[in-house]
């Protein structure tokens, strides 16, 4: 028992040795190895995923390649590579913490609750929390679910919201938490919740690829903002300020509007469909006004 | 490692104000040793029959026996936890099923997840029944047969008493499996330990601080029940019976 706690302290001692974040020069990594790591989805359409031929594409995508461009020229590289590598929702602080992957290319929620933990690159899509029910239930606003049984996806900040809801205006709704998207999505169909509360952009694209998306309906109310960022080590400014700065670029030229148009108006793969989601207001004014704030009142 | 330590994250209030992250851990804990422990009472009722089934002589006792395992230890766990929560609802009646699907959350996750659990762990002790009472040697139920005992208490005097004991440590493996499997319920909306882990990590980032807790949770109580277990070999040792903890007696 003695040499098992013996053990335990040598262990917790080397959480403490390892607890003070050592600030990282990314750049300088990128630098002697000559390769960027990003870290991407594997199912987040149109975001960042695998294609009907296996290759990573995705708006995230375009848009971390345009910031790949930009390290490459401020390092003056002859030859830059790029090393793809999967990431999920558990794993995605864990590899840019040990510094496997060097941007996260996503759509990941930027808020200032996790800025304790990374940073975020300026915000490159805001997205809005709504319900989405079948046509037949007959749900237009949030007081039609009094009592209801709904479904949000665990650990979002949109079952957050929802519970909040739930109090402030006293609906006695049930909450249930799935998994994931797809599985909450899964809880409507199958009838065991009436409406699924998640960012609008993920529900356009679960409503554009299921079965018969006309027997489905987006509320038009808006509950919350989520600015998605693309994630980088926290305390690493030289980093920060090339890929804001590539970001910035990104916006002024007007260039993002191309990229925007081919992954939110015009099909995407693998199935061909069209998600047609014209840019926001909320988006419209960050193209104009670069910002990388995770504080939601920024966005309104 | 580029990364911030916050052990006090425990002690943060949660967004969804019932208090601190801590309770969150609690309340997880409650749900997973509830969900094990009924499913383990369901595991050992039906695997201690069902093993006991396939070592008798009736031919069709057995060979049902021996699909009702095959059924159960050879689909995954997560497509059988799938299976009850989605499918089973559909095949129901419809009014039985929608009764199923209405139930208040957590029970309509909760309910699935005990019984599929409990069916697919009684197939797993089920297998250990029937090998605990086949290492027993032939001349055990033929003397009792001898003594004039019915098939009934053959088992209940000779076989099950001797089996039941030697087969303890695999069940103590398998109490601290069911435990370990209740994770998988999460995939079906079960707020456990693991998803409320899974939550906790989402909202603040603190991945490591997160998972090492649950870790340590999983660990402290998978070392009780072999402790409780360990007791139980004890206290119901015949000395002499098994070679339990003794060596081996020499040969000649």
């Amino acid at each position: 028992m003695k040499r098992i706690s013996r053990w335990f302290v040598a262990l917790l001692a080397a959480c403490a040795i390892a607890g003070p974040a050592s600030a990282q020069d990314t750049l300088k990594k990128i630098r002697d190895t000559g390769t960027i790591t990003l870290g991407h989805r594997d199912s987040s359409i149109p975001f960042s995923y695998y294609d009907d031929k296996q290759q990573v594409v995705g708006y995230a995508m375009d848009i971390c390649y345009k910031i790949v461009d930009a390290i490459k020229a401020d390092l003056k590289l002859a030859k830059l590579d790029v090393k793809l590598n999967p990431v999920t929702s558990a794993t995605r602080i864990p590899l840019m913490a040990n510094g496997t992957i060097d941007l996260e290319c996503g759509s990941t929620t930027n808020n200032l609750e996790r800025q304790k933990q990374v940073s975020f690159t300026i915000t490159h899509f805001v997205t809005a929390n709504r319900f989405v029910s079948k046509k037949s239930s007959k749900l237009k606003n949030i007081m039609d679910l009094k009592g209801k049984t709904v479904v949000s996806t665990s650990g979002t900040t949109n079952i957050k919201n929802a519970n909040e809801l739930n109090v402030s205006l006293k609906l006695g709704m049930n909450i249930i938490a799935a998994k994931d998207h797809a599985e909450a999505f899964l809880t409507v169909e199958s009838g065991r919740a009436v409406a699924f509360f998640m960012d609008d952009i993920l529900l356009y694209s679960l409503v554009a690829n299921s079965k018969k998306p006309s027997d489905w309906e987006i509320g038009s109310q808006a509950y919350t903002v989520e600015p998605y960022g693309i994630m980088l080590r926290k305390d690493d400014a030289a980093f920060k300020k090339v890929v804001d700065a590539a970001m910035t670029k990104l916006y002024k030229s007007g260039e993002i509007n191309k990229i925007y148009t081919k992954w939110f108006l015009k099909p995407v793969p693998p199935k061909g469909i069209n998600l047609n989601v014209p840019m926001g207001a909320p988006f419209k004014k960050v193209v104009a006004n670069p910002t990388d704030s995770g504080d939601p009142k920024d966005y309104q | 490692m580029n990364y911030n330590w916050n052990w006090n994250i425990f002690w943060a209030p949660a967004p969804d104000g019932t208090g601190a992250y801590f309770w969150w851990f609690v309340d997880g804990l409650g749900w997973t040793l509830a969900t094990a422990l009924l499913a383990w009472a369901i595991a050992l009722t039906l695997g201690a029959a069902i093993g006991t089934l396939r070592t008798t002589p009736i031919k069709w006792a057995v060979r049902l026996g021996n699909a009702y395992v095959e059924l159960f230890r050879n689909i995954p766990l997560l497509v059988q936890m799938f299976l009850w929560y989605f499918v089973l609802p559909e095949l129901l009646p419809e009014a039985l099923g929608e009764a199923m699907k209405q139930m208040t959350p957590p029970w309509a996750s909760f309910w699935p997840a005990v019984l599929c659990l409990g069916f697919y762990t009684s197939a797993r002790v089920a297998e250990q029944v029937r090998a605990g009472i086949q290492s027993l040697p032939r001349g055990q139920g033929m003397a009792a047969t001898a003594l004039g005992l019915s098939l009934p208490g053959t088992y209940r005097y000779v076989l099950l008493p001797q089996s039941f004991r030697i087969i303890l440590p695999p069940l103590t493996s398998e109490f601290m499996n069911i435990i370990k499997n209740t994770s998988v319920a999460l995939t079906i909306s079960l707020v456990e330990l693991t998803a409320r882990a899974q939550s906790m990590r989402e909202f603040t980032f603190q991945t490591f601080e997160v998972y090492t807790a649950a870790t340590v949770i999983y660990i402290l109580v998978t070392l009780i029940v072999v402790l409780g277990m360990r007791w139980v070999e004890k206290k119901v040792a015949v000395p002499g019976l098994i070679s339990a903890g003794g060596p081996p007696l020499a040969g000649h």
